[in-house]
């Protein structure tokens, strides 16, 4: 499992993370979300070892990742699937990683078929890899080491839809078989299908977390007539507060039945009434993220 | 926290902890990096045609005197001596301009580990070169019979042998010090080869300080060593050049490694 706890860094007088804290379980897929610059990036290279935290800490299943002795079998890595020598082959770079892991070179075959680059294609420079190849190579040396834990930046970045399908299916079957994943991601639709927790990062700091379910309870109702002030007047009246929603909807402050109540005792005509957040996580997450480092209980 | 994580929040089993790849292991994938892109390989490539190149210059167009065992291998010299610590420049340098770092650090986070295999491969390849060196040598001396009236002479002293590998594996640690210092292959390449020679220039025409070519100026100190003729002195000004050209950087590069943020 994976453990951030008020884990601050900052580079000169910008604080690109700002005391964060969040676990991850065994069994479960945390997405990590939040727009480009947020310090997700950041945040997981410190959990890696690859930054040192101005303060808080970062640990793998209760250490600190410098003091794991053979850190690639309990946690397979990918921070940057272009980080890779483009003179080298896709199997010389799972073949030397096997070596310092101390699997046999048959994991690297296998691997290689479960990420579909298996015949030619791990003949090939890696350099003549699309993005979505290098994705793909680097999921395979991050899995080499039969780890409990992965950490993913991006991982979806470069892979086309059947690609961020597959791995959805890949990171969905080894959280239920035990493994503990961190994936992040600036795009709510990649992992809001297999995250069981969300945690989403802006200006540095948490914004939210918790599970999918979770972070939309409490989001409202939405409710939609051919008279949009009547409506508002009805809900006024109850006094529950409003705001607008998608097209010409508005998202009440208050469960359905007590919206549908008050919009009944005015006689007001409703064509659409549904709890909030039916859009998906998308727009909580856009106003999240827009706004900033206001705090949003989750 | 969530309530999903309460119900699966008990800590996974305990699992034997997989044991850390030791050094040999670290070593031997140190030594598979220098030949396993096309980059290296060609520079592989090239050394070995250079010195097939340096021994058959001499063998047909040489001064009879250097037509020998020794001679050959002293000449080989030169073409090794610049283009091995190139090979340990890149040995560093790519894991940056490459960004293999963030790989190799991850399966290996302890980073002085990575380092300490990175010079005793190194050091391993020096002893590589050499063995090329002298086989080129070797078959040289066997050919020049055949070119002239002039008899193999296969005279040499195990002092030159191991000079000679000495200076092969200081200029090859020599590279990799530049490499960690500057973390940038064209940066450290460019500067391994004209800093030095900046440095010989102006020590040698300045008369006022030949002391400072005498004890800090390694093309200098390590001339003598080519045909095996270090003397007792030449072995401090040895130490004291390899300290400030080899040893310094290393120390800072190292440093500079561990503190490092890598991205």
């Amino acid at each position: 499992m994976i453990s951030i706890e008020h884990l601050t860094k900052r580079y000169g007088t910008h604080t690109a993370v700002d005391d964060v804290s969040f676990t991850c379980q065994p069994g479960t897929v945390t997405g990590f979300l939040g727009p480009n610059g947020a310090g997700k990036s950041t945040t997981l290279r410190a959990l890696c070892g690859f930054t040192t935290p101005t303060s808080g800490m970062a640990t793998v299943a209760g250490r600190r990742y410098r003091d794991l002795p053979n850190a690639g079998r309990r946690v397979g890595v990918l921070l940057d699937a272009g980080a890779q020598h483009s003179g080298r082959t896709g199997r010389e770079v799972l073949a030397l990683a096997s070596s310092i892991l101390g699997v046999p070179e048959e994991r690297v075959d296998e691997l290689l078929s479960t990420v579909g680059l298996a015949g030619r294609p791990a003949g090939k420079r890696v350099g003549q890899y699309s993005l979505g190849m290098r994705q793909r190579l680097g999921l395979a040396a991050a899995l080499l080491g039969d780890p409990q834990v992965l950490v993913l930046d991006e991982p979806a970045n470069g892979l086309d839809p059947d690609g961020i399908f597959w791995m959805r299916g890949l990171l969905r079957g080894f959280a239920d078989r035990g493994g503990t994943v961190l994936l992040s991601s600036h795009l709510l639709r990649e992992v809001e299908a297999v995250a069981d927790q969300l945690v989403v990062i802006a200006g540095g700091r948490i914004v939210a977390q918790g599970g999918q379910q979770e972070l939309l309870a409490g989001r409202g109702t939405l409710v939609r007539g051919p008279d949009r002030s009547a409506l508002e007047r009805a809900l006024a009246t109850a006094r529950i507060t409003v705001r607008p929603g998608a097209g010409d909807g508005l998202v009440a402050d208050a469960p359905v039945d007590a919206v549908g109540r008050a919009v009944a005792a005015a006689g007001a005509v409703v064509t659409e009434l549904r709890p909030g957040g039916g859009e998906g996580l998308e727009e909580l997450f856009r106003t999240l993220t827009s706004a900033g480092t206001a705090e949003v209980a989750a | 926290m969530t309530a999903l994580a309460a119900t699966v929040g008990q800590r996974p089993p305990v699992v034997d902890e997989p044991a850390a790849p030791g050094l040999a292991t670290l070593v031997r994938v140190e030594l598979r990096k220098s030949w396993d892109t096309r980059a290296g390989r060609w520079l592989l490539v090239t050394i070995g045609l250079v010195l097939l190149a340096v021994v058959a210059l001499l063998l047909f167009a040489g001064d009879e005197g250097d037509r020998r065992f020794a001679g050959y291998l002293a000449a080989t010299q030169l073409p090794i001596g610049v283009l091995l610590p190139v090979l340990g420049v890149l040995l560093v340098t790519s894991e940056w301009s490459q960004r293999t770092a963030l790989t190799t650090f991850a399966l290996v986070p302890r980073r002085s580990r990575v380092l300490t295999a990175k010079l005793l491969a190194s050091t391993l390849l020096a002893v590589l070169g050499m063995i090329a060196a002298v086989v080129v040598s070797a078959v040289g001396t066997a050919l020049t019979p055949a070119l002239g009236d002039a008899a193999a002479d296969w005279s040499l002293t195990g002092a030159q042998v191991g000079q000679v590998l000495l200076v092969e594996v200081v200029f090859l640690l020599g590279g990799v010090a530049f490499g960690m210092l500057f973390l940038s292959s064209p940066l450290a390449i460019v500067l391994y080869l004209a800093l030095p020679t900046v440095f010989n220039l102006l020590v040698t025409t300045v008369g006022a300080l030949h002391w400072v070519r005498d004890w800090l100026d390694l093309s200098t100190t390590t001339l003598p060593m080519f045909l095996g003729e270090l003397d007792g002195q030449g072995w401090l000004r040895l130490a004291t050049s390899t300290a400030l050209w080899v040893v310094l950087p290393i120390v800072v590069g190292w440093v500079r490694i561990e503190r490092a943020e890598i991205s």
